[in-house]
């Protein structure tokens, strides 16, 4: 029997606000333990919520870009708990009229759109943060209070790699909106996952466990091909899967039973008294809609429509805003009909630098800016010099601020491609090895490509592989 | 609904309360009077009437956001009763 796994992802994501949601307390990261906390966010007797007019409008953004339907009316609700992190016992959130519901996400797997359906998305206060010692637990409350966004999908996915680009899409979303860092690893965007399986073809969900503790998306994919690996077996020896929650160990690769007593989860929800309900009019709606940029999923489309790119292609270009901005830069710079060079370009060598440089490819700066990068290519695509040499030339560029053609001209670089001079070094490597030249005659049509390569060598790399091939193939035909 | 002992002894449980011997009995018993008058609103009408979710005919509250002066570290702990270094120091919270 075959199964299939159902995955849903819960991401929280703190939004990049000045101050926190209901007070004045700053945001800001990495500040001394507890030294950005007031009487609101500790919870004191007395003191009053207000929430923070940018918070709710970046949650309207976030919500619009997700095709959410934003509610009219929606309010806050506590949900009680008592844990050391959560100073008033309950935390400020939204329950039966969250902020919206019902929005999509597509994302492409390999070179395939796959629409993913949210659930909501709604608004909350982020808890402190604990730091566990040998015998106590230190609670830090800075945290306490930052806007959330707790972004629920359907759950629709069917792999690791589907919840994996789920999370890349999310993010390049939020970034190109610009409310929230999206740092895995600051905390800034943090992820749970539900996941069962189910014999292939059934409808019905099997038992979940929830995933908590990936601290990256790979981190994420991998707790779930463990897994699913691991439900697999149960199933397979006709187990059950216990309904639990299980936390991802990076450094063994595995995930294991938080192995605590869960009751029933009874958080008794009421309506948050000291906030009043909001009204979104359809006017601000409008207003924070026209402020949303071209999305990834439409620049994407674009890119494939105006230059024939690949879905898999436009999908690397398009992830980041100001990258993809500088990628179509360049494409338009491009004077061809034909975009693959540049595209090619952009995703190989540039990328490759920039990866090499922890930077995006906008970062890059090329000195000479896109007129240089265009006229390397161009040179690289004429065969004036070698792909490899053109690859060498943007490298030492970028470690140099050297122009690109003062490299080429520098180094000497172009391409010899003029018969008089290549025929010179033919003769020589022809002479020089005659067990290849034998080979080629008796049939050994690769011997020539080791022909070529000698021609290479002997000529700096400078010699036209195409042109220097067609020499030796004629000197070689014509009986010499 | 019918407010039985286990129901009182689930709630104190959740609101981490502890019940004093005779407490259990009095409280079933408050307890069962509150819901029941609530219940009396099952008996209404009240089709077309919006949930309240709030006392006061008002919405839209907000404020800009802009920061403001949060408590001295020291404060903020002053009444903690355990404090290591400038966190708050509590009980171990995980196994």
């Amino acid at each position: 029997m075959e199964y299939e796994p159902v995955i849903g992802l819960e991401v929280h994501v703190q939004l990049k606000t000045k101050s926190k949601a209901f007070c004045g307390c700053s945001t800001e990261f990495g500040k001394e333990p507890n030294s950005q906390v007031c009487p609101v966010c500790l919870g004191f007797p007395g003191s009053l919520p207000v929430l923070n007019r940018v918070f709710l409008d970046y949650a309207i953004k976030v919500a619009l870009a997700l095709n959410c339907t934003v509610q009219e009316k929606h309010k806050f609700d506590r949900k009680n708990y008592f844990y050391p992190d959560l100073p008033k016992n309950y935390q400020i959130s939204q329950y039966d009229l969250p902020l919206s519901k019902k929005g999509y996400l597509d994302i492409v797997v390999g070179d395939k759109t796959k629409r993913v359906g949210i659930n909501r998305v709604h608004m909350e206060e982020d808890a402190g943060k604990l730091i566990h010692e040998e015998d106590t637990s230190l609670v830090d409350f800075n945290r306490t209070g930052i806007p959330l966004l707790e972004i629920v999908s359907e759950p629709d996915m069917n792999s690791p790699e589907e919840a994996y680009e789920y999370l890349t899409f999310l993010k390049s979303v939020l970034g190109y909106l610009d409310v929230s860092d999206c740092d895995m690893e600051k905390g800034s965007l943090r992820c749970d996952v539900n996941v069962s399986l189910r014999p292939k073809g059934v409808l019905a969900l099997g038992v979940k466990a929830e995933l908590k503790n990936m601290n990256s998306f790979k981190g994420t994919k991998d707790a779930l091909v463990f897994e699913i690996r691991r439900q697999e077996e149960i199933l397979r020896e006709g187990g059950k899967v216990i309904q639990e929650t299980r936390l991802w160990d990076a450094k063994l690769s595995e995930t294991f039973s938080m192995r605590v007593k869960e009751e029933a989860k009874d958080y008794r929800y009421f309506p948050e008294p000291d906030l009043a309900p909001f009204i979104i009019s359809a006017q601000k709606l409008e207003e924070i809609k026209k402020n949303i940029p071209e999305l990834p999923r439409q620049k994407l489309e674009r890119f494939v429509k105006d230059f024939c790119l690949s879905e898999g292609s436009a999908k690397i270009l398009v992830g980041i805003k100001k990258d993809a901005d500088y990628a179509q830069s360049c494409i338009e710079s491009w004077e061809g009909k034909d975009k693959k060079p540049v595209v090619n370009w952009l995703i190989g060598p540039l990328l490759f630098e920039a990866n090499k440089r922890k930077c995006g490819i906008s970062d890059l700066n090329i000195p000479g800016g896109n007129i240089e990068l265009i006229n390397l290519i161009k040179s690289a695509e004429e065969a004036k010099i070698s792909n490899l040499a053109a690859k060498g030339v943007l490298s030492e560029s970028l470690d140099t601020a050297k122009l690109a053609r003062e490299i080429i001209l520098e180094k000497n670089l172009y391409q010899v491609s003029d018969t008089e001079s290549l025929d010179k070094i033919a003769e020589e490597i022809i002479k020089g090895n005659p067990k290849s030249v034998m080979d080629y005659k008796q049939g050994k049509a690769n011997a020539i490509m080791f022909l070529v390569g000698q021609m290479m060598k002997k000529s700096n790399g400078k010699a036209n592989p195409i042109v220097a091939r067609d020499i030796l193939k004629k000197m070689l035909t014509d009986g010499g | 609904m019918a407010i039985d002992e286990g129901v009182v002894k689930h709630v104190a449980h959740l609101a981490r309360i502890e019940l004093q011997p005779g407490e259990l009995e009095k409280l079933s018993r408050q307890l069962q009077s509150i819901v029941d008058f609530i219940d009396k609103l099952k008996k209404l009408n009240i089709e077309g009437v919006e949930p309240t979710s709030h006392i006061l005919p008002i919405s839209n509250v907000l404020r800009p956001d802009e920061t403001r002066e949060s408590l001295s570290t020291d404060m903020a702990l002053m009444n903690a009763p355990c404090r290591k270094g400038n966190f708050f120091s509590v009980p171990k919270a995980i196994e």
